[in-house]
């Protein structure tokens, strides 16, 4: 289990939030500069709060009077707005960085994502799709705990994006671990969420969950 | 009498390549430890390290002078251990390395900058190390910018008169660099003598230039950018 409670100062108001997530996709909504993306990066260990606590299960990420948990133990996945690939190394370099054994088995990984074909391929030759898809592989690859991901279907034209986000719940049912995504496409997000948190200015005006409706 | 020819360009490309290598590694690791970070006084530490940029390099000649002389801070200590700066081909890297460290300061830091910060973000969060992202990561990404400030730094470095000429002076087969060579070849008449020196200098000058340009051209269309 995920729970976060944080504050933050920003320059145009508080970030003040507070929430939890099991294995399901929990979806941040808000107009640009809610909030959202600090959050992810707060939750990713690359900003800190100014006071609060992130915790996920038995692992304390954050929390007053504690020294926070570098990203790099966090086992957190982070998927970039526009992907981050790292433009200098070919697909199967960019999936293994964070790998400790060079010889790790990638095979499954890459057979879901439908992404074998173009491990020699550097991020400028392949199409926007073909970099979410590494993107994702990269990210699931550090086999996370928690993934985050911040508008990751932003830079995908509309048919692509419904393919991504189809394909998207597929993954999250795989791989059984709390994903975070940041959207502010109201579809997206009634389409992705089993629980949607609506973001104003940075607090949360509403918590929305699906699987109420089914119980 | 050819060897007398050569000697200088010999000593130029010397002084160059010493004070370039000791530029690189000072001016990088700075441009590293000050990029992305900000403090109180950054602004004016960075004007300093900039400031002999702009300055004539005979003020820099003199403030060496001051810190290297006899009795200078510095040189009264390396006196103390048998080093002397002035009238030395030591003098002559220092004046060197001084003069052409802002370009080199300047370069690596843009170039640090240029590298987008979530390109090491992301790492982090794959786990590695910060030393293992500087490496593979930042290095690599800010490499082209780099080496464009290095090539401008050595051959500011090789053409560095005014600062030369007060440090380490005019001692024929010692700190007799190519700028100084020319000058008091001229001063002496010896015009084919400086001619000489001049087409060896601005050939030296021009392949770094063009160089730099086929360089910036091909990274770009590399990198696809």
């Amino acid at each position: 289990m995920f729970s976060l409670n944080i504050t933050k100062n920003r320059k145009q108001f508080q970030l003040d939030v507070c929430f939890s997530a099991l294995a399901e996709i929990v979806v941040l909504f808000g107009p640009s500069g809610s909030g959202k993306t600090t959050i992810l990066n707060c939750i990713a260990g690359l900003e800190q709060p100014d006071s609060g606590e992130i915790r996920l299960d038995q692992q304390l990420f954050f929390a007053d009077r504690h020294k926070p948990l570098p990203p790099q133990q966090r086992k957190v996945g982070y998927l970039f707005q526009d992907y981050a690939l790292f433009p200098h190394m070919n697909v199967e370099k960019n999936i293994r960085y964070g790998l400790p054994r060079k010889d790790a088995d990638l095979r499954s990984l890459l057979q879901v994502l439908r992404i074998e074909h173009l491990l020699a391929s550097y991020p400028w030759q392949i199409s926007g799709g073909e970099k979410q898809r590494v993107a994702l592989a990269r990210a699931l690859a550090t086999e996370p705990k928690l993934l985050l991901l911040d508008e990751p279907f932003s830079a995908l034209d509309s048919e692509t994006r419904k393919q991504c986000q189809d394909e998207l719940l597929r993954y999250q049912q795989i791989w059984n671990i709390p994903f975070i995504i940041v959207t502010h496409d109201m579809d997206e997000a009634k389409k992705l969420g089993d629980t949607l948190i609506f973001l104003e200015n940075g607090r949360i005006a509403a918590i929305e969950k699906k699987a109420l409706a089914h119980e | 009498m050819e060897q007398t020819h050569l000697t200088p360009l010999y000593i130029s490309l010397k002084v160059a390549g010493i004070s370039t290598l000791l530029v690189f590694i000072v001016g990088v690791c700075l441009a590293k430890l000050l990029s992305r970070r900000s403090f109180w006084g950054k602004g004016l530490l960075e004007s300093l390290l900039l400031l002999p940029m702009v300055l004539p390099p005979t003020v820099v000649g003199f403030g060496l002078l001051i810190l290297f002389g006899k009795n200078g801070w510095i040189g009264q200590w390396l006196a103390s251990l048998n080093i002397q700066v002035v009238f030395s081909l030591l003098g002559a890297v220092i004046a060197s390395a001084v003069v052409s460290f802002p370009l080199m300061y300047q370069s690596a830091s843009t170039a640090f900058n240029s590298v987008d910060a979530r390109y090491e973000n992301v790492a982090r969060t794959m786990g590695a190390s910060e030393w293992r992202i500087f490496w593979t990561i930042t290095l690599p990404l800010a490499w082209p910018g780099m080496l464009a400030g290095l090539v401008l730094t050595f051959a500011r470095a090789l053409g560095e008169f005014g600062a030369t000429l007060m440090l380490a002076g005019y001692i024929p087969g010692k700190t007799d660099t190519l700028p100084v060579a020319i000058y008091f070849a001229v001063e002496s008449g010896q015009t084919e003598k400086a001619s000489f020196w001049v087409i060896i200098i601005v050939s030296l000058g021009l392949s770094a230039t063009l160089w730099l340009n086929w360089w910036s051209n091909r990274t770009r269309r590399l990198t696809g950018r």
